[in-house]
């Protein structure tokens, strides 16, 4: 097992005895918590000098060589070259030969040297080599120590709490629908330009544009208006429809995308009813590829055309530039934000958008007389709730009626907080008797 | 003129005496005279070093009228060929080995039946590249892009190889309008879903989508494996880039080009490129002001970037990522083209040319039309005899392919030979 660094008498094991018995028993709440040991890890590991990191490789098992002097010299440009920061530390460091599937992270960004199925990393980089095998270790200690646990009633305390833990993205996820058939096929155009965010409003006219869109496109367009209220049936119309415009004659769609159409509305395969992306999802995820047109506009979007987008859409250049602004800092959802607020002429959007189905009820509600949801805490800027990790929804029917709760309270958000904080020090709930002690 | 040529070459592209209606006739045929069930299940067999390897082997078939069927898997060559004989599918996928015989899985418990290894697999289709080529679009290729391709396959296969190790690699021709890579290293087949995807990301370059119209920014210094790539592409790049596709040629095309370049930059060539008459001239007059002593720092990898956009390959990571993802078998014929999905010769990637791959229809008119391959052995009668009728590929246009694929399972044969010698000498320790 390994020994952990900085305390060297607390052991993976011990990092079990801790752990509360509800993480254990869910496999989604295993996963989180093995993300934030890991983030814990990757910390306390990097603060560590050369000298006592050897001794942890030697401890541990890992058998990563450092290169030979004539190795280093042969290879040095290439080094130099892959290697970020290496120009002025080259002489000093070490390089490690590591074999590829050790350092998947720095294999996929291309942040190292690769010959021969070795990846050759500096010192300052086995962090991340280290924490693949640390975090396999304790993934497979989780699985084995959960599998012996005897099934044992759990506190009902607990439960709402650990359940929020396990969702990235807190609020409603728009997967049980509500209102179908509410939508008519031929709305869609109008509503397209008026209560769309800005990303389904592109794929929606880049579909009418090329009557054609590629998978990526399809899934997000597609769940999207599945949680507009859009029935499977005025789904598979809808799409039939469109793809005949183009090359896609009706047989062609019915043995080719009609199947996919079915599968996201749960009603092939596996059944998992599948649902809507959040912000978060379409703007970490799913990269768009050439020809495609998904993703997230304000993310994915060189700034020149977007700024030309804006304009088309009668923004005047003062708000174009707070929009980019937000670009700029990285905040795409406060500039679509922004973006709703300009479009919709109002002032301080008061809801923290996290959701494309989101926007467009909240833009519905408010052309319709209403008013958009007032924000928990007033006077406070709120950020958008969410948890650290992204994590995999559940595809339990019963589990996805409940999560469509609405948006947490404001007790509630704290009580998040504060778990998050524990966790993020290392802090440990103990299941004691039935409550919960913070160690 | 060069319209006509292409629109010819289009067109022989589209029949050359094939046409879909004759696969039910030819196909049958098809696979009783050409298909290498033999060689087939040598490759996927691997040497028997792992238990049941081909029997757990998932293969697809997609039949007449487009009815697809799963979880197809056999026990032998033979077996496979008579079940083939049966279905005379149009299209035959591999998928992964299983945990469990595909076509008993439900013999098992669902969470029990788990796909286990597969080979890595890269799939390059040119309608990837539409944004980047004039000549052609979506399922056309002409001699003008498919260029493309031979770098694609270059530089796929030299980090593959130099990068990350893998010595057994299959290029196919996809039928229409791309290719396949199958890397059947022992390693690359215990891969998992992770790893295919940090390499496939590691071989991307070009990011973003329609949204994005710089789709290469690198970064200083440039990573050893694009220098490679680079190195690769450069000797081609102007007879491809310039002549074929002759990028820089009017003003449309040049808009494109500058749309790439850094603001400044951008203004300074595009005044530039009004005086001047052709692309070679215009692509000169870029090299020189980016590679001038005195250029601004961003403007140093422009006319790179430039070319990566143009020519790097794009390959589609969701084929790559996954274990169980299934792909098209080699040597099945493409239902559109009847063209045969050949293997790629790597030592002559520059002479392949998708338009002399041999189609269905022209190979069973080679069978009765050509002479016999003399054979000394040719005498013999009956059972030697249906030997002797499967050797008749030979006098037809698919036994070079034939060779390629030999010659990739010759190598191959070699990785498990030492396996099994070395297995045989460990148990015989004890």
């Amino acid at each position: 097992m390994f020994s952990v660094l900085m305390e060297p008498d607390k052991s993976v094991s011990s990092s079990i005895r801790s752990t509360p018995y509800p993480v254990l028993r869910s496999e989604n709440l295993r996963r989180w918590f093995l993300q934030q040991e890991a983030d814990l890890f990757r910390y306390r590991f990097s603060q560590q000098l050369s000298g006592s990191v050897r001794k942890f490789l030697d401890l541990n098992d890992l058998h990563y060589t450092s290169i030979l002097p004539n190795e280093k010299v042969e290879l040095k440009t290439q080094l130099i070259n892959s290697t970020f920061g290496m120009k002025e530390l080259f002489d000093t460091q070490d390089f490690y030969k590591v074999p590829f599937t050790d350092a998947l992270d720095l294999v996929r960004g291309r942040k190292i040297f690769l010959r021969h199925g070795l990846a050759y990393i500096p010192h300052n980089d086995l962090v991340s080599i280290v924490l693949n095998d640390f975090r396999t270790s304790l993934s497979r200690a989780l699985a084995v120590t959960a599998r012996g646990l005897p099934v044992i009633q759990e506190d009902e305390r607990l439960q709402p709490l650990l359940k929020h833990l396990s969702y990235a993205y807190i609020g409603q996820d728009y997967s049980v629908q509500k209102n179908v058939g509410n939508i008519s096929l031929d709305q869609l155009d109008s509503l397209a330009t008026r209560s769309f965010p800005l990303c389904m409003r592109s794929l929606h006219y880049a579909l009418r544009d090329q009557h054609h869109l590629r998978h990526g496109g399809r899934l997000q367009y597609g769940l999207f208006l599945k949680g507009l209220g859009l029935s499977l049936e005025q789904a598979l119309t809808f799409w039939r429809t469109e793809f005949a415009r183009g090359s896609i004659d009706p047989e062609k769609f019915e043995k080719g995308y009609a199947y996919n159409i079915r599968h996201a509305y749960g009603k092939e395969g596996k059944r998992t009813d599948y649902t809507p992306y959040s912000c978060m999802k379409i703007i970490q995820t799913n990269t768009p590829g050439p020809g495609d047109h998904h993703g997230c506009p304000f993310r994915h979007t060189d700034a020149d055309l977007l700024r030309q987008r804006l304009q088309s859409h009668r923004l005047s250049s003062s708000e174009i530039n707070q929009v980019m602004e937000y670009v700029k800092g990285m905040h795409y959802q406060l500039a679509c934000q922004k973006y709703f607020e300009f479009t919709h002429k109002v002032e301080d959007g008061a809801f923290g958008l996290s959701h494309p189905n989101q926007y467009f009820e909240e833009s519905q509600k408010l052309l319709s007389g209403g008013q958009h949801a007032k924000r928990e805490n007033s006077g406070e800027v709120q950020k958008p709730v969410v948890a650290p990790v992204t994590m995999p929804q559940s595809s339990h029917p019963a589990q996805s009626s409940e999560s469509q709760s609405t948006q947490l309270s404001a007790s509630q958000v704290e009580e998040q907080e504060l778990l998050e904080e524990c966790f993020a020090n290392g802090v440990v709930l103990r299941f004691v008797k039935g409550t919960v002690e913070l160690g | 003129m060069k319209q006509q040529l292409q629109h010819y070459r289009k067109k022989t592209m589209a029949d050359a005496d094939f046409c879909s209606a004759q696969l039910q006739d030819l196909l049958p045929l098809y696979y009783k005279r050409f298909f290498p069930f033999g060689r087939f299940f040598k490759w996927l067999n691997y040497g028997g070093v792992k238990k049941n390897y081909f029997q757990r082997r998932e293969f697809s078939f997609t039949l007449k009228d487009d009815i697809y069927v799963r979880y197809q898997s056999f026990q032998s060559a033979n077996e496979m060929e008579k079940e083939v004989h049966k279905a005379i599918p149009y299209k035959m996928d591999i998928g992964a080995v299983f945990s469990h015989r595909p076509n008993q899985r439900h013999c098992v418990k669902p969470s029990a039946f788990q796909a286990q290894e597969k080979e890595l697999v890269f799939d390059i289709d040119m309608t990837d590249y539409d944004d980047v080529r004039t000549c052609c679009k979506l399922a056309d290729i002409c001699a003008n892009c498919w260029p493309l391709m031979t770098f694609a396959i270059r530089v796929i296969d030299r980090a593959l190889r130099e990068d990350f190790g893998f010595k057994h690699r299959l290029w196919v021709y996809s039928g229409r309008r791309g290719v396949h890579c199958w890397v059947c290293d022992e390693t690359a087949r215990e891969l998992s879903q992770a790893a295919r995807s940090s390499i496939a990301e590691y071989l991307s370059v070009i990011k973003g989508g329609e949204g994005s119209i710089k789709k290469v920014n690198l970064s200083d210094p440039v990573h050893p494996s694009i220098q490679e790539s680079l190195k690769l592409m450069k000797n081609d790049f102007e007879d491809y880039a310039l002549v074929k596709q002759d990028f820089l040629g009017n003003e449309k095309k040049r808009e494109k080009v500058l749309a790439l370049m850094p603001d400044d930059l951008r203004t300074d060539m595009r005044s530039d490129f009004s005086s001047l008459t052709n692309s070679v001239n215009c692509w000169d007059r870029l090299k020189s002001c980016t590679q001038a002593k005195r250029a601004p720092d961003k403007w140093r990898h422009v006319h790179e970037e430039v070319m990566l956009q143009f020519c790097y390959p794009r390959l589609d990571v969701n084929v790559s990522k996954g274990v169980n993802h299934l792909l098209k078998s080699p040597f099945c014929v493409h239902p559109k083209t009847g063209r045969v999905c050949v293997p790629i010769d790597l030592n002559k990637v520059e002479d392949f040319d998708p338009f002399n791959v041999p189609t269905i229809s022209q190979l069973c008119w080679e069978l009765d039309h050509l002479p016999e391959v003399v054979d000394a052995q040719a005498v013999q009668v009956t059972e030697e005899g249906q030997k002797r009728r499967r050797k008749d590929y030979k006098k037809t246009s698919l036994a070079a392919a034939i060779r390629v694929f030999d010659s990739f399972l010759e190598d191959l044969e070699a990785s498990w030979r030492g396996r099994l010698l070395r297995e045989s000498d460990l148990k015989n320790e004890f």
